[in-house]
């Protein structure tokens, strides 16, 4: 009897903690969502969605949100491109190729590198990797998107390697053998058996890496210059959507314009995140089918 | 348990030994980057002279300061620009009463590499410079190279005065923005980590940040240039010179007028002129 009644209470606890945090979620979007909608009563909604200019604090004030999101997006597309194929082929190697003694030490050094903070990442953005791509890619500032999507690329390598690695351990050993009994090579069949089964997984990792990128600030305020222009290439100084709200959320008056425009700029990128999350889910169903 | 009762016997033993005509308190001290340095020097003097009154002092940027005061999250908000009119308003509107003390002087250095071989611009030239017209550094006479322009974010209190005094003029019903293309940076250390690596780069920031990596421009505003030092600061000849700021809600009182008088007497004022701004004097300067 005693034993039911702890039952019911575990699983009572479990079911409540369940939703507490879609509790959790919901308010956070209520939260933006009634702080951005505030600003549309004195901003025009389409001035915000389409505007190409970004002047908080001049008068009139302008709060054109395009610039930021195509400074966040360059900076994650540049991130991620530099940062996928990394990544998977290091969990590759980490799961597939690597001697067993070479694999402990690779695992522990990938999560070293997810323990560097990201202020101490900026800051070798700043003194070293900045000039440095200055100096050799002939740039007028090394303040610039690229700096930003090597150094996040960075960031989320131990995110993109771990969980990918774990799908690739995960892939039934049967797989690999009835590869191998067909007479396929090593390679053949880490590329043409192994990756394919693992592909939800790595999708995972990828979506996951993104999530970790954009949602990124302090390296993205210290080394891409910050400029609200509408950016034409990864080579110039850019702001992103998170660097804005960082930067300017100190300054603002709780309940003015300017501190609603923060909150919209927050439900952006909220709802980018979310689609991500909802892609990689859709992915995820998939590719199990 | 214990641990609670040891706090309590803790906050009774300090009670205790506490002259009970003795000051005691916390004062938060918020605001200028460009101050933020002198004022913590302030605050360590002040806590020698009165050490049962803990002054904390954080940066943010002037408007950070001016925001918390009127967020009422701050006792003692510094600013390196004056208040705008509309914040003087918004706050009124929350029940602040801001109150301004003129603290200190300073100049708003321009910096610039040391393999740059420009000296020395006008006002009107640096207006050409930072929103945009003038673009290659051979229209003044330097290389032929193609200018960054450097600036504080917008929460910054120099930005909003290089603003006025440069993009805009001065003129009231200018509508002139910065550049897009100028670089809004963080902290004005960041700005001299970027001039010190960039030849093509000028950046501007508060006198007493300026470092022997980069090069200080002589400024001028028609006539003579002048060099941002604390010389032409105090004679108000280098036209880049502006007030710094405290500000506090309504007529300070008890500590936090022990804090502001300590400021503006003779031992907060030594710290100022140490930390490389120009001291007001014995005088109060008050304006409301």
């Amino acid at each position: 009897m005693s034993k039911r009644i702890n039952e019911f209470v575990i699983e009572g606890c479990i079911k409540l903690s369940g939703l507490v945090v879609i509790l959790f979620v919901a308010s956070i979007f209520l939260f933006l969502l009634k702080d951005a909608l505030s600003l549309f009563g004195v901003h025009s909604i389409r001035d915000f969605l389409f505007g190409k200019s970004w002047l908080p604090i001049s008068e009139p004030a302008k709060f054109g949100v395009v610039p930021l999101l195509l400074g966040s997006l360059y900076v994650t597309i540049g991130a991620i491109v530099i940062c996928v194929p990394l990544g998977v082929c290091s969990a590759m190697f980490i799961a597939e190729v690597a001697p067993t003694h070479l694999k402990h030490v690779l695992k522990s050094l990938v999560e070293i590198l997810a323990a560097i903070p990201s202020v101490v990442l900026g800051f070798i953005g700043i003194v070293w990797l900045g000039p440095f791509l200055r100096s050799t890619l002939g740039l007028s500032t090394g303040m610039c998107g690229l700096t930003g999507s090597l150094l996040l690329a960075f960031m989320a390598l131990p995110t993109v390697i771990s969980i990918s690695e774990d799908a690739l351990v995960g892939v039934p050993k049967a797989f690999k053998e009835a590869a191998y009994g067909l007479g396929a090579t090593r390679w053949q069949a880490l590329w043409r058996i192994v990756l394919p089964a693992a592909s939800s997984g790595i999708i995972a990792a990828v979506m996951l890496g993104i999530g970790r990128v954009i949602g990124e600030t302090m390296v993205v305020m210290m080394v891409t210059g910050n400029s609200p222009v509408m950016p034409k290439s990864l080579l110039q100084p850019l702001r992103t959507l998170t660097a804005t709200i960082a930067g300017e959320m100190g300054e603002t008056v709780a309940g003015s314009e300017h501190y609603f425009a923060l909150f919209a700029v927050g439900l952006i990128l909220f709802i980018i995140t979310f689609i991500i999350n909802f892609i990689a889910d859709i992915c995820l169903r998939r590719a199990r089918k | 348990m214990t641990a609670i009762l040891l706090v309590l016997a803790g906050i009774a033993g300090c009670k205790e030994s506490v002259d009970p005509n003795e000051p005691v308190g916390f004062i938060q001290v918020k605001g200028s980057d460009t101050i933020v340095n002198a004022a913590q020097e302030v605050a360590e003097e002040f806590m020698k002279d009165y050490p049962h009154v803990f002054v904390a002092v954080t940066g943010g940027g002037s408007g950070v300061g001016i925001a918390s005061l009127i967020n009422k999250t701050c006792d003692v908000a510094t600013a390196s620009r004056e208040m705008k009119p509309k914040e003087t308003e918004v706050a009124l509107k929350h029940g602040v009463t801001p109150k301004e003390f003129t603290v200190a002087y300073d100049g708003v250095a321009l910096i610039v590499n040391k393999d740059n071989p420009i000296d020395k611009l006008t006002i009107e030239d640096l207006h050409k410079i930072f929103t945009g017209k003038a673009t290659n550094w051979n229209e003044f006479g330097g290389k032929d190279l193609g200018i960054v322009t450097i600036s504080r974010e917008v929460s910054s209190g120099t930005h909003i005065y290089f603003k006025e005094q440069v993009v805009r003029l001065n003129k009231k019903e200018s509508t002139e923005e910065f550049s897009n293309e100028t670089l809004l940076l963080s902290s004005s250390q960041a700005i001299v980590e970027e001039v010190a690596g960039n030849e093509s780069a000028i950046g501007y920031l508060g006198m007493g940040y300026t470092s022997e990596r980069t090069k200080s421009l002589a400024v001028s505003n028609g006539k003579d240039y002048y060099l941002p030092d604390v010389n032409n600061v105090m004679k108000k000849k280098y036209p880049l010179s502006r007030g710094l700021y405290f500000y506090t809600d309504g007529e300070p009182n008890g500590i936090k007028k022990l804090f502001i008088d300590f400021a503006m007497g003779p031992k907060g004022q030594e710290r100022f002129k140490a930390t490389g701004f120009v001291p007001v004097g014995d005088t109060i300067v008050e304006k409301n």
